[in-house]
C-alpha cells in the first residue's frame, strides 16, 4: 500500500516544497497558533512555518506550548479540520431579484476554484474528509459549491508523533499514520522529512524537490515514532461497529446523566470534522427587491434542528445527545458503510464541561448498566 | 426534469382554492416552458415551495401525475411562509423545486385492495393516489378511504368525498372528533371507523398520512386486524431545510426522510416509530 521511504527532505529545503506549490498555483495554508489554538492560516511567502509547538488537550481542555524543538509538527491537532474549507461554515446558495411586476429572477451562486494547499493535515481529518465526500459528493446528489472547493485542494499530509491524550484514531483505524487521501506524506524528524506521493500531482510536485535518499536509520526511526504514537493513545470505542448495540440501548439511564452536564451548546458538532448539518436562511435587503438564500452550519443540539409545526422532536437534551451519538457512532454505518468518528477527539477537549465521547459511549453499551 | 438542486425556479399561481378558512389549495405552473413541459412526478412527492424573501418548505403535491404541466398544493397556513402562501392570490409567483422523495408504491399495489387512511390535512398527499385508483378502478381491488378530523368544521372537500364514494366498490368513511350541527360521520377518533369497514386484510395495502398519533393508533389496529408491517406505508413529517438528503433535518435514524421518504413501509422504519426523540 506504502510506496517504499525513498525520499528525504532535508529541514533547510523544506522551502522548496512550499515554493513548488505557489509554483504550482496553489496558495499555502499552514498551521499556525493563533487565539491560543491551532489554525491552517495562509503562509506568506518566503515565510517559514511554525517551530516547537506543543498542544496538550484533555476534556475540556486544550493548551499550546512552545518548546524549543526544531520541529513543525510535533501536536495534535486544531479545533478545525478541513471541514470549514469545503464546506463553508457559512455560503450563499443563490440570490433572488423581484421586479416591481413580482417577477423572480433566480442565480445559483458558484464557489471559485481556489487552488489551496494545506500543510500538515493529519490522518484523522483525511479520513473525514473521505467521509464528508460520501456525504456532499453521492449518486443522490453532488453538492457543486462542494465539489468546486474539493477539487482545488492540495493535502499535503503529515504522519502524527505526537497524539494529544484526547486522541483515539488508532481505535478508530482512522491513524496516527495516513493511508490514503493526501497528495504527499511527511514523516517528520529532526533534521527534516521523508516524503513520499499518494497522487499524481503530488509526484509532479515531488520531483522538482531537491531530496536525498533515506538512510536505514531514518527509515528504522520513523517506523519507531509512528509504533510509539499508535501505542500512546490510551483512549478507544469499544467496537467499530456500534449501530447495533446503541440502538438496543436507547433507554439505558446514562442517556440522562450525561444529559444532565451537558450544556447542549453545539460546540462538539462545531469541531466534529465529519458532522454535516445545516440550515438554511433568507436575507432580505431593506427595499425588499433582492433576497439572498444562506446556509449555515447546524446542529442537532439547538432547539430549531427538530422542530416541525406544534412539535419539537427532540426538544430537551438527553434525545439530543442520543441523537447525536446514534448517529455519529450508530447509523452512519448503514448510511455510510462506516462510523462517523474519526478519532481525533476535539468533541472531548472542545466540551466545555468535558465530556468524553468514548467514556460515555463505553458506558451505554457495556453489558451491566 | 428536475429543478437545479439548491436554487428554486419560478412558478405563477393560475389558480387558488379556499378550501377553508386555514386551508387553501394554489396551482402552479413553472414560468420556463421547458421546465413545465418535462416535469414528472409520483403521487406522495413534494416540492419545495418558496415565497419570496421568507423561505421554502416542504409541500406535497396534491394534484394529479398524468397532466403535470400544472402543479396544485393543498397548504395548511400554520407558520411563516405558510401563512404567506396561504395570501398569495392569481397570477402571484413563487419559488419553486422539486419534485423530492420517494412516493406511495401504486405498482405494487395493483390487483390489491387499497385502504387509505389520513388525519387533518393528511388526505392532501394522498389524493392523487385516490385520483389514480379510481381512474383505473378494475385494476385493483376494494378502496376503502377513512379520514378523521378534530373538528367536523375542519373537514375540507365534502364534495370530492361524496363523489368518491359513488365509485363501485368504494367506501368512504368520516370521523370527527368534535362534530357539528350537520355531520353525519362518526364522532370519535378515526380508529372508530375500522369497525365499519370490514377491513380486507388479505391482499390490500393500507396507505397512512397525518398526525402520528392517529397514525400509530391506526398502525396498532391494522396489525392486530392481520395485515402485515410491509403492507403499509407511511408518510412521514420531519423539518426539511435542502430536500437533498444533505443538510441532516430530515434524519430519522439511519433514515433521510426527504430522499429515502417521506414514505416508508411499517416494516422498514418500525424499530424507531413511535420512539420518543425521533
Ligand atoms: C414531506 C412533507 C410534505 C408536506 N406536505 C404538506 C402539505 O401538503 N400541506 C401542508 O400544509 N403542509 C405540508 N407539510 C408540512 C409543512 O411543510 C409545514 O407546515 C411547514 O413547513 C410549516 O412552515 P411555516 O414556515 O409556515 O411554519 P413555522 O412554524 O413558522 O416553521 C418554521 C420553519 O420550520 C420548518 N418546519 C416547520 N414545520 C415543518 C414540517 N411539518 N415539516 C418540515 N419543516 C417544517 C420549516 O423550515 C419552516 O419554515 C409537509 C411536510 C413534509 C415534511
Ligand atoms: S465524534 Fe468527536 S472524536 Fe469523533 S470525529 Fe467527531 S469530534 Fe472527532
Ligand atoms: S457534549 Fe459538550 S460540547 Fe457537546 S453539546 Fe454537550 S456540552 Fe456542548
Ligand atoms: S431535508 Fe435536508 S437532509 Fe432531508
Amino acid at each position: 500500500m506504502h510506496s517504499p521511504l525513498r525520499n528525504f527532505l532535508p529541514r533547510n529545503n523544506f522551502s522548496e516544497l512550499l515554493t513548488a506549490l505557489s509554483d504550482g498555483g496553489y496558495r499555502c495554508l499552514a498551521p499556525k497558533v493563533c487565539d491560543g489554538a491551532i489554525v491552517y492560516k495562509e503562509l506568506p511567502s518566503q515565510d517559514t512555518l511554525s517551530t516547537g509547538i506543543s498542544i496538550h488537550q484533555a476534556p475540556g481542555s486544550y493548551r499550546v506550548e512552545i518548546t524549543d524543538s526544531a520541529r513543525n509538527f510535533g501536536w495534535s491537532n486544531g479545533p478545525q479540520g478541513l471541514k470549514p474549507l469545503v464546506f463553508k461554515s457559512r455560503e450563499t446558495l443563490w440570490s433572488v431579484r423581484r421586479d416591481t411586476n413580482g417577477q423572480m429572477t433566480f442565480t445559483e451562486s458558484a464557489a471559485e476554484p481556489d487552488p489551496v494547499a494545506i500543510i500538515g493535515v493529519r490522518s484523522c481529518d483525511l479520513a473525514a474528509l473521505a467521509l464528508q465526500d460520501k456525504h456532499f459528493l453521492n449518486n443522490h446528489n453532488r453538492d457543486s459549491h462542494y465539489q468546486t472547493r474539493r477539487a482545488s485542494l492540495f493535502l499535503v499530509a503529515v504522519n502524527c508523533t505526537h497524539p494529544s491524550d484526547t486522541c483515539f484514531c488508532a481505535s478508530t483505524g482512522d491513524g496516527p499514520t495516513a493511508q490514503d487521501g493526501f497528495d504527499l506524506l511527511l514523516d517528520e524528524l529532526d533534521d527534516g522529512f521523508v516524503i513520499r506521493a499518494g497522487t499524481e500531482a503530488g509526484e509532479k510536485i515531488l520531483e522538482t524537490l531537491p531530496v536525498d535518499p533515506v538512510a536505514p536509520e531514518q527509515a528504522e526511526a520513523i517506523s519507531r515514532q509512528n509504533q510509539r504514537a499508535r501505542e500512546c493513545q490510551t483512549r478507544r470505542l469499544p467496537s467499530r461497529n456500534l449501530e447495533q448495540a446503541l440502538f438496543e440501548n436507547l433507554e439505558h439511564p446514562r442517556w440522562r446523566t450525561v444529559a444532565q452536564r451537558c450544556l447542549s451548546c453545539a460546540n462538539c458538532t462545531s469541531v466534529c470534522p465529519t458532522c454535516f448539518c445545516y440550515s438554511e436562511q433568507d436575507t432580505g435587503t431593506l427595499d425588499f427587491t433582492r433576497s439572498e438564500h444562506v446556509r449555515e452550519w447546524d446542529s442537532c443540539f439547538t432547539q430549531g434542528h427538530s422542530y416541525i409545526h406544534g412539535l419539537t422532536i427532540r426538544a430537551d437534551t438527553k434525545l439530543r445527545y442520543r441523537q447525536w451519538l446514534t448517529h455519529k457512532l450508530g447509523s452512519w454505518h448503514s448510511q455510510y458503510g462506516r462510523s462517523g468518528c474519526v478519532g481525533c477527539g476535539r468533541c472531548i477537549s472542545w466540551c466545555p464541561v468535558g465530556i468524553d465521547i468514548t467514556e460515555e459511549v463505553t458506558a451505554i453499551v457495556s453489558a451491566e448498566t | 426534469m428536475n429543478t437545479s438542486a439548491h436554487c428554486p425556479a419560478e412558478a405563477q399561481i393560475i389558480a387558488r382554492e379556499q378550501d377553508s378558512r386555514t386551508i387553501v389549495s394554489l396551482t402552479v405552473r413553472l414560468t420556463d416552458p421547458a421546465y413545465a413541459n418535462e416535469f414528472e412526478f409520483q403521487p406522495g412527492q413534494f416540492n419545495m415551495l418558496y415565497l419570496y424573501g421568507v423561505g421554502e418548505i416542504p409541500i406535497s403535491i396534491s394534484s394529479d401525475p398524468a397532466s403535470s404541466d400544472t402543479l396544485t398544493h393543498t397548504i395548511r397556513a400554520v407558520g411563516r411562509v405558510s401563512h404567506g402562501l396561504a395570501r398569495l392570490e392569481v397570477g402571484d409567483r413563487i419559488g419553486l423545486r422539486g419534485p423530492f422523495g420517494r412516493g406511495w408504491p401504486l405498482q405494487d399495489a395493483r390487483a390489491k385492495s387499497v385502504i387509505v387512511i389520513t388525519g387533518g390535512l393528511g388526505c392532501a398527499p394522498v389524493v392523487p393516489v385516490i385520483d389514480y385508483v379510481i381512474n383505473r378502478r378494475s385494476e385493483y381491488g376494494r378502496l376503502i378511504i377513512m379520514q378523521g378530523v378534530k373538528h367536523s368544521d375542519d373537514l375540507i372537500w365534502r364534495e370530492r368525498y361524496e363523489a368518491w364514494g359513488k365509485h363501485p366498490d368504494t367506501q368512504v368513511l368520516l370521523a370527527a372528533d368534535m362534530g357539528g350541527k350537520q355531520w353525519n360521520g362518526v364522532v370519535g377518533p378515526v380508529t372508530e371507523l375500522f369497525d365499519q369497514a370490514h377491513l380486507p386484510t388479505e391482499n390490500s395495502v393500507a396507505f397512512l398520512c397525518g398526525p402520528e398519533p392517529m397514525i400509530r393508533a391506526c398502525v396498532k389496529r391494522l396489525t392486530e386486524e392481520g395485515l402485515a408491517p410491509d403492507r403499509i406505508w407511511i408518510s412521514m413529517e420531519r423539518n426539511m431545510q435542502c430536500a437533498l438528503g444533505q443538510c441532516g433535518h430530515c434524519q430519522y435514524g439511519d433514515k433521510f426522510i426527504c430522499k429515502d421518504g417521506p414514505v416508508f413501509s411499517y416494516a422498514g422504519i418500525r424499530h424507531l416509530f413511535g420512539v420518543k426523540g425521533f
